[in-house]
C-alpha cells in the first residue's frame, strides 16, 4: 500500500499543472498515469491557448462573453469569469516556466485568431502548442521531483462512507495490483474519444476518468455535449487544427464556393465549431461535398506561412494524404473531437463526492457548456488544474484518517483474474468498434429520437456482452490486451452516460442538435443534465441543475 | 495490398520464442502504416503482441521501433515506403535499451539521461511582471528543438552510446541545447561547462545516424556541434573535447588528413594513463569491425594548400 496527501490521476496538462502546484506548496502529492507523462494526449493540441491580455488592450470580459455565447448559454458564468479573468496570469506563468511561445515584432507574445472570437487572443507555439506546454510541465515535474507512478493504470476509486480515499491501481509493467491511499484524489484522466469511431483523439482516450467517477457515484454533467471538429481527415480522423482557418484558410464545397459566407456571414470559417460542422455536414448531405468531405484551402497564405505557422499540419497532410498544403486543398470532414461534458465540479474542482476533485477535459466546471471555443481547453486545464490542487490540499488538512482495509483491492483482483481466466470469448477491439461506430452514426452532428434510442439500446446490449470479453494474453508483464479489456468497460459506461443525457435534452443547443427539435428552448432546457450510475441496479439516473447566470442574459446566437 | 510483417518476439514469461521472428501476412489498404499493421495484428490475430502506441500521428512519441533495421516511428512509416515490391518487412524493438516485451523497450536510460542535463529553464532573478521579452526568431529556432517527441529513435541508433553508456546521447543533448540557446536561461556557461565534460558534446563521433532517424527534424548532431562551438567560445579549452578539436586542427594542418589514432591519444591527454586505457575497448571493437584507422595516417598531396588555408584563417584572427 502507498500513501499520499494528494493523488493525481493523469499527467496531461491538467494533472501536471495540479502536481506542480501541490508539490511546490509542500504537499506530498503523486501522479499516476497509464502512459509516460509526455505521451499524454494534451501533446496533440496544435492550435493554441486563449487569454485576454489587458496590457494589449484586450478585455477578459470580451473573452468571457464569447465563451458564454459559444457555449450556447449553457456554461456557468461564474466559472467562465474565473477562467477568463485568470487566463492572463496562467499564460504568463507558462511562459515563465519556459514555453517558447511565438512573439510579435516587439518580442512580446504574439497571437492568432481562433473560432468564435473577434479578437486575436490565441497564443501559440507553431502548430505544436500542446506538446510544447506538456513538455515544459514535464520539465517542471522533474524540477520539483514529483513522484510519478508511470505506466500504472487506475482500475477504480476507493469510496468509503461516501468519501473518496484513494484508488486501486495496476502496475502495467509487473501486472501487480496495489492500493494507493490519499486524503484527496484529483481526477485528470482526460477525454473519451474512443467512444467514437473515427475520432481525433488518441487510442488512450478511453473515458476512464468519467467512468471511474460515474461508478463511484459522482454525477456527470451535460454528457450529450460532444464536439465534432470541422476539419478532420476522412481516412483516419486525424485533426487538421483550427489554426489553418485562424491563419486565414477557406472552406470550399465541390462547386468551389466558400459556403461559410452563407451560414455565418460575419465570422465565416471562424464561426463556433458546432456551427461550422453543421454547415459542412449540410453541404455534404445536400450533395455539394466530395466523397463525404469538403475542402480546406490555405494555398493563398503562401508557402512561408504554411511552413512556419502550420508546420505540423503540413507534416500530417503530407504523411497521411501525400498533400502539400501550399499547393493543394485538403479534404476534411467533421470528426469527434472533444467532450464538453464531464464530472460536475464547482469552481475549485470539487465534485459531489467529498475527497474527489476533477480538472481538465474529464471535468465539467462548466466553462464550455454546449460548445467549446477552440483554444479554451488548454486554458481550462491549467486554470482549474491549479485551483483543484489548492482545494485538494486544503481539504486534505481536515480529512480524517480513512480505514486501511483492502476489500476493494481484493475484489478488483478477483474481477481481473476472472477476465484473465476466461478461456475464449469476444475480442474487446471488435466490441469497441461496434459501439463506437454506432455512436458516430447516431449521436453525432445531427441527432434524432429514433437514432439516439437505437444507440442507447446498442450500448445496453454491449454492456451486458462485456461479461463475455476474453483476452489472448494471460501474462502479467505489460499485458496491453488486459488493459484494453479494462478500458472497454470505461468506454461502455461513458457511452451509456452520453446516450442517457442526449435522450433527456428535448431541444437543440450547442453540439446537441436534434433534427426533430431544432429550436433552443430556454424556458424548459436552460439547465444542466446530470447523470450518475445507480448503485442499486447499475442503470443511469438522470437529474438536472440550474445554469448560473451572472451578467450575460441568453440571446440567440448569430455568427 | 498484401503485407508481410516479421516481428521479433520477446516475452520474459514465455522465453521459448524469445528473439525469434514471427511472420504475419495481412491484407491492408495501400496507405497502411507499420503501426496500423501492428494494431491489426494485435486486435484481430494475436492480442499478446506488445507495442506502445497512442496518437497515431507522430506526436506522442510512443511507437519508436526498428523497421528493417533502422529506428523509426511506426505511425509515420508507410508500409509501401519500406517494402516497395511487397517484400517482407522486419520489425524489432529499439536498440540501446533493454526489451520489456516484444516491441516495448525500457526507456529508463533515456529519461535518466534527460534528467542529467537539468532540463528546465533557470532564469536569472525574479520573473518580470509580464512575459520575458525575446525575439520571435529565437523562439522559432527553439521550436525546432521542442519538436522532439522523446521517441528514443536517435538514442536507439546512436553509435557512441552502443559502446559508451556514459554518453549523454543525442536526445538529451538536443534538450540541453534547447536551454543553452534560450535567451531567458541564465546558466548557459555552467551548462556548457558540464556538457564539456566526458560523456558530453565531445564524445559524439558525428555518424549522423541521429539526424537520419529523427522523425521530427530535430537534428541532434547539429545541435551538439553548435554546442561545441559555444563551449569553445565560452572559453572551455583545456578539456578532452577542446584538445580533440585542437588536435583535429593540427592533424589536418600538418597532414592534410585526419589522423584518427593521433586524435584519440591527443584528446584523452597523453599523460592520462587511465584515460588511454579506457580507449582500448573502443579500439579493440573498432579493430574487430575492421574500422581501426591506420596507425600512421596517410598524407594527401594537397596538404600544402590546406596548410596555407589554415595559416590564412589563423592570420585573420
Ligand atoms: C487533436 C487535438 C487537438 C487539440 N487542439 C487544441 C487546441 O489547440 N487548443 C485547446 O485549447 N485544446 C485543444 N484540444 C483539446 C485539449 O488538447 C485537451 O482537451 C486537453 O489537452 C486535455 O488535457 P487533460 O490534461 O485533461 O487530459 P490528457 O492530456 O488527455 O491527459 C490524460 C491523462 O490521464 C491519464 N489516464 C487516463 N486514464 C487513466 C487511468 N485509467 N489510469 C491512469 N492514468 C490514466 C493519461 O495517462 C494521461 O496522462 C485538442 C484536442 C485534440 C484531440
Ligand atoms: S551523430 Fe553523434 S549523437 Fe548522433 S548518433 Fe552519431 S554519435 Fe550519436
Ligand atoms: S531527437 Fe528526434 S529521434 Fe531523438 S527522441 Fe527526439 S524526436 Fe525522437
Ligand atoms: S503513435 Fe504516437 S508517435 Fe506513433
Amino acid at each position: 500500500m502507498f500513501e499520499h496527501d494528494v493523488l493525481i490521476i493523469g499527467a496531461g496538462l491538467a494533472g501536471m499543472r495540479a502536481a506542480v502546484e501541490a508539490v511546490n506548496r509542500g504537499a506530498n502529492a503523486a501522479v499516476i498515469t497509464k502512459v509516460h507523462p509526455v505521451r499524454s494526449h494534451s501533446n496533440a493540441a496544435q492550435g493554441g491557448i486563449n487569454a485576454a491580455l489587458t496590457d494589449r488592450g484586450d478585455d477578459w470580459t470580451d473573452h468571457a462573453l464569447e465563451t458564454v455565447r459559444g457555449s450556447d448559454y449553457l456554461a456557468d458564468q461564474d466559472a467562465v469569469e474565473v477562467m477568463c479573468s485568470e487566463a492572463g496570469a496562467a499564460l504568463i506563468e507558462l511562459e515563465h516556466m519556459g514555453v517558447v511561445f511565438s512573439r510579435d515584432e516587439h518580442g512580446k507574445l504574439g497571437t492568432r485568431r481562433f473560432g468564435g472570437q473577434k479578437a486575436a487572443r490565441t497564443f501559440f507555439v507553431g502548430a505544436i502548442t500542446g506538446q510544447a506546454i506538456l513538455h515544459v510541465l514535464y520539465e517542471q515535474l522533474i524540477k520539483a521531483n514529483v513522484r510519478v507512478y508511470e505506466e500504472w493504470f487506475v482500475t477504480s476509486l476507493i469510496v468509503e462512507d461516501g468519501v473518496c480515499r484513494g484508488a486501486v491501481t495496476l502496475d502495467i509493467r509487473t501486472g501487480e495490483l496495489h492500493t494507493i491511499r490519499a486524503k484527496a484524489v484529483i481526477n485528470c484522466a482526460g477525454g473519451a474519444g474512443r467512444v467514437y469511431e473515427p475520432s481525433t483523439n488518441a487510442l488512450i482516450c478511453t473515458g476512464d476518468g468519467y467512468a471511474l467517477a460515474y461508478r463511484a457515484g459522482a454525477p456527470l454533467m451535460d454528457m450529450e455535449m460532444v464536439q465534432y471538429h470541422p476539419t478532420t481527415l476522412a481516412s483516419n480522423g486525424v485533426l487538421i487544427s483550427e489554426a489553418a482557418r485562424g491563419e486565414g484558410g477557406y472552406l470550399l464545397n465541390s462547386k468551389g464556393d466558400r459556403f461559410m459566407l452563407r451560414y455565418a456571414p460575419e465570422y465565416k470559417e471562424l464561426a463556433s465549431r458546432d456551427v461550422v460542422s453543421r454547415s459542412e455536414q449540410t453541404e455534404i448531405n445536400e450533395g455539394r461535398g466530395i466523397d463525404g468531405t469538403v475542402l480546406l484551402d490555405v494555398r493563398h497564405l503562401g508557402r512561408k506561412v504554411v511552413e512556419e505557422k502550420l508546420g505540423y499540419l503540413q507534416e500530417v497532410a503530407h504523411d497521411f494524404m501525400g498533400i502539400d498544403l501550399a499547393e493543394q486543398p485538403i479534404p476534411v470532414r467533421p470528426g469527434m473531437h472533444y467532450m464538453m461534458g464531464g464530472i460536475k465540479t464547482d469552481i475549485n474542482g470539487a465534485t459531489s463526492v467529498p475527497g474527489l476533485y476533477a480538472a481538465g477535459e474529464v471535468a465539467n466546471v462548466s466553462v464550455h457548456g454546449g460548445n467549446r471555443l477552440g483554444a479554451n481547453s488548454l486554458l481550462d486545464t491549467v486554470v482549474f488544474g491549479r485551483r483543484s490542487a489548492l482545494a485538494a490540499i486544503e481539504y486534505g488538512k481536515s480529512a480524517g484518517a480513512g480505514s486501511r482495509n483492502e476489500d476493494l483491492l481484493a475484489s478488483e483482483k478477483k474481477r481481473i483474474q476472472a477476465l484473465l481466466d476466461r478461456p475464449k470469448g469476444l475480442r474487446s477491439a471488435s466490441v469497441r468498434r461496434e459501439l463506437a461506430e454506432t455512436m458516430h452514426s447516431h449521436v453525432a452532428v445531427f441527432r434524432d429520437q429514433q437514432g439516439m434510442e437505437r444507440a442507447a439500446a446498442k450500448v445496453k446490449e454491449l454492456k451486458s456482452a462485456y461479461g463475455k470479453v476474453a483476452v489472448d494474453d494471460k501474462g502479467k508483464v505489460f499485458n496491453t490486451d488486459l488493459i484494453f479489456a479494462l478500458e472497454l468497460r470505461n468506454v461502455i459506461d461513458t457511452a451509456e452516460a452520453i446516450c442517457a443525457s442526449a435522450l433527456t435534452r428535448k431541444e437543440s443547443r450547442g453540439a446537441h442538435y436534434r433534427v426533430d427539435m431544432k429550436k433552443r428552448d430556454d424556458a424548459n432546457w436552460l439547465k444542466h443534465i446530470l447523470v450518475r450510475q445507480s448503485a442499486a441496479d447499475g442503470d443511469p439516473k438522470i437529474d438536472t441543475a440550474p445554469v448560473t447566470i451572472t451578467r450575460w442574459q441568453p440571446v440567440e446566437r448569430k455568427y | 495490398m498484401q503485407a508481410t510483417v516479421r516481428i521479433r518476439r520477446f516475452n520474459p514469461e514465455q522465453p521459448a520464442n524469445n528473439g525469434k521472428f514471427q511472420e504475419f501476412k495481412l491484407d491492408v489498404p495501400d496507405s497502411t502504416t507499420v503501426l496500423d499493421a501492428l494494431i491489426k495484428v494485435r486486435e484481430d490475430v494475436d492480442g499478446t503482441l506488445g507495442v506502445r502506441c497512442s496518437c497515431r500521428a507522430s506526436i506522442c512519441g510512443s511507437c519508436g521501433m526498428r523497421v528493417n533495421g533502422q529506428a523509426k516511428l511506426a505511425c509515420k512509416t508507410k508500409i509501401a515506403d519500406v517494402s516497395r515490391h511487397g517484400e517482407p518487412i522486419t520489425v524489432e524493438p529499439m536498440g540501446n535499451m533493454p526489451v520489456v516485451k516484444d516491441l516495448i523497450t525500457d526507456m529508463k536510460v533515456f529519461w535518466d539521461k534527460l534528467r542529467q542535463v537539468e532540463p528546465y529553464l533557470q532564469p536569472e532573478g525574479p520573473a518580470p511582471k509580464g512575459e520575458y521579452i525575446a525575439s520571435d526568431e529565437s523562439m522559432n529556432h527553439l521550436v525546432g528543438v521542442m519538436n522532439c517527441i522523446m521517441c528514443g529513435a536517435c538514442v536507439s541508433d546512436c553509435t557512441v552510446l552502443a559502446v559508451d553508456k556514459n554518453f549523454i546521447a543525442p536526445a538529451a543533448l538536443a534538450k540541453a541545447y534547447r536551454f543553452v540557446a534560450d535567451p531567458r536561461d541564465s546558466r548557459t556557461s555552467q551548462r556548457l561547462g558540464v556538457l564539456n565534460e566526458s560523456g558530453g558534446v565531445w564524445d559524439c563521433v558525428r555518424c549522423m545516424y541521429c539526424v537520419e532517424v529523427c522523425p521530427k527534424g530535430v537534428a541532434p548532431m547539429e545541435r551538439i556541434m553548435k554546442m561545441r562551438d559555444l563551449a569553445m567560445e565560452a572559453g572551455y579549452n583545456n578539456t578532452p573535447g577542446a584538445r580533440h578539436t585542437e588536435s583535429f586542427a593540427s592533424s589536418v594542418k600538418s597532414d592534410g588528413l585526419l589522423n584518427e589514432t593521433k586524435l584519440a591519444i591527443d584528446s584523452t591527454g597523453i599523460f592520462n594513463i587511465p584515460g588511454q586505457l579506457a580507449q582500448a575497448p573502443v579500439a579493440v571493437r573498432a579493430l574487430l569491425r575492421g574500422k581501426l584507422p591506420p596507425l600512421f595516417g596517410h598524407k594527401i598531396k594537397a596538404r600544402k594548400q590546406i596548410k596555407r588555408v589554415f595559416e590564412k584563417v589563423e592570420g585573420q584572427e
